[in-house]
């Protein structure tokens, strides 16, 4: 059953003096607690793709919808993880996760408890009265995770969450993310560059080529990898295989890429 | 054994610094009483006229007996009111200003040429218009201090809210925030800092407002004892309204720049 999809939409990039076609023609959709992740050179659109689901730009052409209904038109709750964590830095961290809820205008009892819930399932418990620059990198993407998800948010759009950080506290924030995508039930959509990172959390992985961003293939992942921890993943049997099955398909793009001059991600 | 090493190293560190600030402050004393000095001497002996350029024991005798009759408070009084309420409002209407640029671009876009040429018009030239319309009292002369200092204001606070970076606004747009929402949580508290900055510039740019001001209208306040001292020839009340100037106006930007590092610390950690 498809929970999120995205039927022919196409999107542009205007500027006084040139246009950008950043999307073409992108159809998918992705069931119910479903995880997956988005793959693709710089400038194949990805990004793009999350901002449309997020609702903060439209696309030019085509639709997206949420449990059969027109996303803007939805009332479907969105959480979305950007590149840094971008706490705010003159807020504490208990205000910091409160700014869904008070944009929403839904603080309760009810949202303290679960903020001390959440703090607790990413081993940051007591941290409420802290300023974020009192917190390492990697304590500071929880901290955004559980900003993220105090919104109680159905669908999480994770646009490289993990970039910033240094290899072993982004391993162990996969595994957080992960544990807690799956404790909660959430739909996820990831974006990333690390084609190992989208093999050890997703169920699923899309392959965008660039210029303009179009489904180039979609990978299942055989259940084995998907039942393991993402810590894990990369050391079971079955890894090496599926990524350089994947890798061929990435490089292959990477070969045709060299011809064409590109931009950002964005 | 290493440790005491390390500490006696620290220890020359401190008294270094500590040597350094003594030279820096005797030098200042040094300069000060040098001009002092060399002022009183050159006068006194004539070298140069006293009826033009007065003399620091002059200028101390008037202030002690202006002081005693009391009528250099009310002057002061009245200055110092209109300079701090000048302040405050080409602040307040300064960001007011700016604030009111960031909610429309299409309103920023209008306005522009019409920024432009306010901003780098001399305000003061203004001051006769000024008065024509609010009357010669100290509403105008208040006037003079802020338009000074409002535009500049909005300039920099404007260009201060549109560098903001846009990844915040983006997490509270992904909350489904309001463009009034994101502002008051994410471009606003952001842009502090540099609002607290033109705090600085903005009081001594209203000290220049209100002066002019008082030359061409007032009754009451420093700006008319200098220009009075100028009509009748007397330089020594020229000369005093000028110390008591350069010593509150110091007093006023020190008070700021308290306030500021106050609102840094309370407002960005």
């Amino acid at each position: 059953m498809s929970f999120l999809s995205l039927e022919q939409v196409s999107h542009y990039y205007y500027s006084p003096t040139s246009y950008t076609k950043a999307l073409e023609n992108i159809s998918f959709s992705i069931a119910d607690g479903e995880f997956v992740s988005i793959i693709g050179p710089s400038g194949c659109g990805k990004s793009t793709i999350l901002s449309l689901i997020a609702r903060i730009m439209e696309q030019t052409e085509g639709h997206i919808y949420v449990d059969g209904e027109n996303i803007n038109d939805s009332s479907v709750q969105i959480g979305y993880m950007l590149q840094q964590d971008y706490l705010f830095p003159w807020r504490t961290i208990i205000d910091n996760i409160l700014l869904g809820p008070k944009i929403n205008d839904t603080i309760s009892e009810e949202t303290h408890q679960q903020i001390k819930q959440l703090l607790d399932d990413v081993h940051l418990p007591g941290t409420e009265q802290q300023y974020p620059d009192e917190l390492s990198g990697g304590m500071r993407q929880r901290i955004a995770l559980v900003r993220t998800l105090i919104t109680n948010p159905n669908i999480l759009l994770l646009d490289e969450p993990f970039s910033a950080l240094d290899y072993v506290t982004k391993l162990k924030l996969e595994n957080i993310v992960s544990e807690m995508i799956k404790r909660y039930n959430k739909t996820a959509v990831l974006v990333t560059h690390d084609l190992g990172e989208a093999i050890s959390m997703s169920d699923r992985i899309i392959l965008m080529d660039a210029k303009p961003g179009r489904v180039a293939e979609i990978f299942d992942i055989p259940e084995s990898i998907r039942q393991t921890e993402p810590f894990y993943v990369r050391r079971h049997e079955e890894y090496q295989q599926l990524f350089d099955h994947i890798w061929q398909y990435v490089s292959e793009d990477t070969v045709g890429e060299r011809n064409h001059n590109h931009e950002g991600d964005n | 054994m290493k440790e005491t090493i390390d500490q006696i190293l620290y220890s020359k560190y401190k008294r270094q610094i500590k040597k350094e600030k003594k030279i820096v402050t005797i030098w200042q004393v040094a300069l000060f009483l040098l001009f002092i000095g060399s002022w009183e001497l050159l006068s006194s002996s004539r070298l140069i006229d006293p009826l033009l350029f007065s003399s620091p024991s002059k200028v101390i005798t008037l202030i002690y007996t202006k002081l005693g009759d009391g009528s250099i408070i009310g002057h002061l009084s009245i200055t110092l009111f209109e300079t701090i309420i000048g302040f405050l409002l080409g602040t307040i209407f300064g960001i007011i200003l700016a604030s009111t640029l960031w909610s429309s671009k299409r309103v920023a876009n209008i306005a522009d040429p019409y920024l432009v040429i306010l901003n780098a018009m001399p305000k003061v030239a203004l001051g006769p218009i000024i008065i024509v319309a609010l009357g010669p009292g100290y509403v105008s002369i208040i006037m003079m201090g802020a338009i000074i200092s409002v535009i500049i204001t909005a300039l920099v606070v404007y260009s201060a809210f549109n560098e903001v970076d846009p990844n915040y606004e983006r997490v509270l747009l992904s909350f489904g925030a309001s463009r009034w929402q994101c502002f008051k949580e994410a471009v606003f508290p952001a842009t502090l800092p540099t609002m607290i900055s033109t705090l600085k510039v903005n009081v001594g740019l209203s000290w220049v407002g209100v002066i002019v001001g008082e030359f061409l209208v007032s009754k009451k306040g420093l700006g008319y004892l200098i220009i009075y001292g100028f009509q009748v020839f007397d330089f020594t009340l020229v000369m005093s309204s000028l110390v008591i100037i350069a010593i509150f106006a110091a007093i006023m930007y020190k008070l700021v720049e308290k306030l500021e590092r106050w609102l840094i610390k309370h407002t960005v950690s």
